[in-house]
């Protein structure tokens, strides 16, 4: 049990640190959402799922509690973290940055 | 259980990626991302929060987890609307 | 008529997220008296504002059950399978570095607004894709694509299985 929650948490932290480490490491804006949206979320899920089974697996009260408003987190997560680099990504095109060595474009010959 | 430990050694790795977005933060050479490096904090900051809340038993933490992922998210929506040049 | 299902429909889901987040808290079931009490109040006062923005172009088909039932099987199953996909994508692009970047522009076909959402964050959350823009008026996703493979792709080419999925649960 112990040894199964230990190994969530560690693929979590693993993909948390690709996210970061994707944020520094691409060169415009656009690949950095790429890997940091996708790979926080991917992470945080791990995270998370590990505090609910821990939460139930603990059970009672408190540990229902805990489960339940983790999953709520999680859930909020999910849906608010795709929209918001979404928003991100056009209000970057709006403002004029140009993905870096683009083949095509599609969205700078519409306007 | 010992699990708890496990929990607060996930949230400081987690804590120190954050510092590491920080570097994007304060580098980033446009504005959008700088607003990408906060975006990836908030989510990093929630996913703490979460995990320090099992580490110490603390339920409150977690529900200040819910509503800081809302709020982060209005606060990312926000800075959208702003550099699209829309906040006029 | 649709003005009042959508109150109701709105308040049930308000109540639903407060009860959750109030269990445990009493003797009433698990909850409090003055919880359950409070809760609806706030519930049908916060369901007001959904009619006029959530439900304003939609209709409430989205209450059907089996639609429910299908989003939870497609988030379990062919969704986390493609996110696990994609962060070994991006793992692999991080360390080798290898991109060729390009906005792409594709036709789905999805008419509802909550089709189109359940697309857009799919295609961020899934295989070397981001949604940057959706003409309103045309239904035409942006697609920012991190290995262009063909300048003008089909859908399936970029998000495979998706928009028949989003499709099959939205429309």
């Amino acid at each position: 049990m112990k040894v199964f929650l230990y190994a969530l948490l560690a693929i979590g932290a693993v993909f948390n640190g690709l996210g970061a480490f994707a944020l520094l490491r691409f060169p415009d804006v656009y690949t950095r959402i790429h890997g940091a949206t996708k790979c926080t979320t991917f992470g945080s899920i791990f995270s998370i799922v590990a505090v609910v089974i821990y939460g139930f697996v603990k059970g009672g009260g408190e540990g229902g509690t805990l489960a339940v408003h983790a999953l709520l987190a999680l859930f909020f997560l999910l849906i608010t973290n795709p929209t918001g680099s979404h928003a991100l990504a056009r209000g970057a095109h709006r403002a004029g940055v140009r993905p870096v060595g683009a083949v095509v474009d599609k969205l700078e010959e519409k306007k | 259980m010992i699990a708890e430990m496990g929990f607060l050694v996930a949230a400081a790795v987690l804590v120190g990626y954050a510092f590491a977005s920080m570097l994007r933060l304060a580098a980033g050479p446009t504005t959008a991302d700088r607003a990408v490096a906060l975006d990836t904090i908030n989510t990093l900051v929630v996913a703490t929060m979460v995990l320090l809340g099992a580490a110490f038993g603390q339920v409150v933490l977690v529900d200040v987890a819910i509503v800081y992922a809302l709020l982060s998210f209005i606060a990312t929506l926000y800075i959208a609307r702003y550099l699209e040049g829309g906040l006029r | 008529m649709r003005r009042w299902g959508a109150w109701v429909a709105g308040a049930v889901f308000i109540y639903a997220i407060y009860l959750l987040l109030t269990l445990w808290t009493g003797k009433v079931g698990v909850w409090s008296l003055g919880e359950l009490i409070g809760g609806a109040v706030i519930a049908l006062l916060g369901a007001i504002p959904l009619t006029h923005f959530v439900f304003k172009r939609e209709d409430l088909r989205l209450l059907q059950p089996h639609r429910w039932i299908l989003f939870i099987f497609y988030l379990v199953g062919p969704f986390f399978l493609s996110m696990a996909r994609a962060n070994i994508d991006v793992a692999y692009r991080v360390i080798t570095g290898k991109i060729r970047p390009g906005i792409v522009r594709f036709q789905p076909h999805l008419k509802t607004d909550f089709g189109r959402t359940l697309l857009a964050n799919s295609i961020t959350l899934t295989p070397g894709t981001l949604t940057v823009d959706v003409d309103d008026s045309t239904g035409e996703f942006y697609v920012h694509w991190i290995y262009v493979r063909d300048p003008e792709p089909r859908p399936e080419d970029v998000c495979g299985p998706f928009p028949s999925w989003a499709r099959r649960i939205a429309e």
